[in-house]
């Protein structure tokens, strides 16, 4: 990825909406480079400023400061009709006026290619999204996964270098979002363009993603794998918002020991002075049961899941813990246990 | 899967429809008699006289001494105008009230309030004192006038009554009924299609073309008959701004029913003018269904 040029540089972007006292700085110097044909996930909760960042890409935002490239040449001062991008829009914005053939060959007209190319290029993208047999139909007429793929085929017919897309599943139901998901990686491969996507399904950013920035707070707080930032997360933040994870309060007390709030000192890689007030954290599938563990606790609830058990269970303290168990051997609701937090597998935050 | 007994629906749609009958079907059916009967010399209709079509063919014929019919233009020429004025005040409506709608539609929620209370002020005030108000501002003395003087150089400027004074009034009297339509249908209108348009590689041009336009027809649609038919039989501004001079149908008609006392002849315009307006609605119907059927 080194040797490809980057497909879009984003350089120190900032951008405030409001003037004078009201502005609210949404996107607070962000730079970030997405390389070619990357699957790239802008992820963070709403308001978090990725949307913002996605439309600056388009082109309906303009900057405050900082610059914009796709594959090397400056596109922030192009209106969005000038820039080689497209955007699948979270409402898929298809034209209620006209049929799903016309819908996908809007672009292809707007470029004045012949008749005849149009009607071949629109009917290539509208087979590519297995959505031909419903050429001649109105939106309206169609289901919501149907539309969503009506506007991804519009959006993919221009060929473009960069395909943007705004929380693209998220007015889906959760099986057709699933199969959505499937197809879309798949078209990515196939269409050989880079995607840049935003959600604030942590899910769905881990499923599909080559690389994930994590936003907060109009910043970037973590840019990495999915694996990487679910393994190894460098925020609490981060770290709370990626799957589930149990976030223990304490106070360093030794070199590579913390005494958490609930009583239970335990050994935790952290490089803290002795005294500083730390969060450990630990995914529920990375602790487990263990007679004379550091950590004792009692089982408060369990669910069972099938392939494994959520073990819900309370600290000394009250603190809540979650642990994911095998389904052997569980011990009884109100049983009294130990729990073993293997030092690999916490990470320590400042507080 | 409704109760309701053919004897209830007639009791509870009666009324409407009887006051409809009475109202409207009764004059109607008296003025299209009326049109069909003779001059009176006292009142305006002589009852007794036998019914025939002389006074539509006195629409485009002359009867002259010797009885032979001659072509007589005059009164298809009011009717020309008439026309030609309603379509030329629809068509520059349209052009004005469009962007004042989608500039409306793009303000935040006071401000639109706010337009919309600007535009409704006119109504205010009667049309008639309305009418005067610009006979003071386009006569030769005028503000308006000496400014065109001033700055045309191909001799004086006649700003009232013609065509063009009767034109403004008109364009004037109507572009509330044409913006608030509009404005209406934009009200509702979603901008992210516009940033789709945009997205797609349409400049401003073909996106107000291809997506703003056509998504604003039923709008427009709405906008063009409210302010063509009321045109159609306008008889105040031509009377006004006009002087007498330009007439339209709506002229001719009060004239047949006051000064002329011709009441047949002016219920026969009535009846041309009504048979137009029908023609106009129902073409705009063809033309809806078979977009509907397009889709």
């Amino acid at each position: 990825m080194t040797t490809t040029p980057s497909a879009i540089t984003v350089q120190s972007v900032s951008k405030s909406f409001g003037r004078g006292d009201a502005a609210v700085r949404v996107l607070q110097d962000v730079s970030v480079e997405i390389g070619a044909r990357e699957f790239f996930t802008l992820l963070g909760p709403s308001g978090c400023g990725k949307t913002t960042l996605l439309r600056l890409i388009a082109g309906f935002e303009d900057l405050d400061s900082g610059a914009i490239l796709i594959e090397g040449a400056r596109i922030d001062h192009l209106a969005p009709f000038q820039r080689p991008v497209n955007t699948v829009f979270q409402s898929y914005a298809l034209f209620p006026h006209l049929t799903v053939a016309q819908n996908v060959a809007f672009a292809l007209e707007m470029q004045n290619l012949s008749a005849a190319e149009v009607r071949r290029r629109a009917g290539e993208a509208l087979e590519m999204v297995r959505m031909g047999a419903f050429a001649s139909r109105k939106p309206s007429e169609l289901s919501g996964g149907q539309q969503q793929r009506v506007a991804l085929a519009r959006a993919l017919a221009p060929r473009p270098k960069v395909l943007l897309l705004d929380e693209p599943l998220s007015a889906l139901d959760l099986k057709l979002r699933k199969e959505m998901q499937i197809e879309l990686k798949q078209l990515q491969t196939e269409a050989g363009i880079t995607f840049v996507f935003v959600t604030h399904d942590q899910e769905e950013a881990l499923t599909l993603s080559d690389r994930i920035a994590v936003m907060q707070g109009g910043r970037i707080l973590q840019l990495d794998t999915p694996r990487a930032i679910y393994e190894r997360p460098a925020h609490r933040f981060v770290a709370d918002f990626i799957g589930e994870i149990n976030l223990l309060d304490g106070q360093v007390s030794g070199p590579g020991k913390v005494r958490l709030d609930c009583g239970a000192e335990i050994a935790a890689p952290a490089d803290q002075a002795a005294g500083a007030r730390v969060t450990v954290a630990i995914r529920p599938e990375r602790a487990s049961l263990a007679q004379g563990g550091a950590l004792p606790a009692e089982v408060t609830h369990a669910a069972y899941l099938g392939t494994a058990t959520i073990l819900q269970l309370r600290l000394a303290n009250g603190a809540p813990f979650l642990l994911r168990a095998a389904t052997a051997n569980l011990p009884e609701i109100g049983a009294h246990v130990t729990l073993s937090l293997p030092p690999e597998a916490l990470q320590v935050f400042a507080a | 899967m409704s109760a309701t007994s053919p004897f209830r629906r007639a009791g509870l749609v009666g009324p409407a429809l009887l006051v409809v009958l009475i109202l409207v079907g009764v004059p109607l059916g008296i003025m299209a008699w009326v049109s069909l009967l003779g001059r009176g010399s006292t009142i305006g209709v002589d009852w007794q006289s036998a019914p025939s079509f002389a006074n539509y063919t006195k629409l485009i014929w002359e009867e002259d001494f010797d009885g032979t019919l001659l072509f007589n233009p005059t009164y298809l020429s009011i009717l020309w105008r008439s026309v030609w004025q309603a379509a030329a005040t629809t068509v520059i409506c349209v052009t004005l009230g469009l962007p004042v709608a989608l500039w409306m539609s793009s303000l935040t929620r006071g401000a639109r309030d706010v337009a919309i209370l600007l535009i409704t002020i006119p109504f205010w005030t009667n049309l008639l004192v309305r009418n005067y108000a610009w006979l003071i501002i386009l006569r030769e003395d005028g503000v308006v006038s000496q400014t065109a003087n001033a700055i045309w150089p191909f001799g004086p400027v006649q700003l009232l009554y013609n065509d063009t004074a009767i034109l403004i009034g008109l364009v004037y009297s109507f572009l509330p009924f044409m913006i608030l339509p509009i404005y209406a249908g934009f009200e509702k209108f979603d901008w992210r299609l516009l940033e789709a348009a945009y997205d797609l590689g349409a400049n401003r041009r073909r996106a107000l073309m291809r997506v703003i336009i056509p998504l604003a027809m039923p709008g427009i649609i709405a906008g063009a008959m409210l302010v063509f038919i009321p045109s159609l039989g306008s008889f105040v501004t031509a009377a006004i701004l006009g002087g007498g001079k330009s007439m339209m149908m709506g002229n001719l008609i009060q004239l047949q029913f006051g000064q002329s006392r011709n009441w047949p002849f002016g219920a026969t315009i009535s009846v041309v003018l009504l048979a137009l307006m029908m023609l106009v609605l129902m073409g705009i119907a063809i033309w809806k269904n078979r977009q509907e059927a397009k889709r």
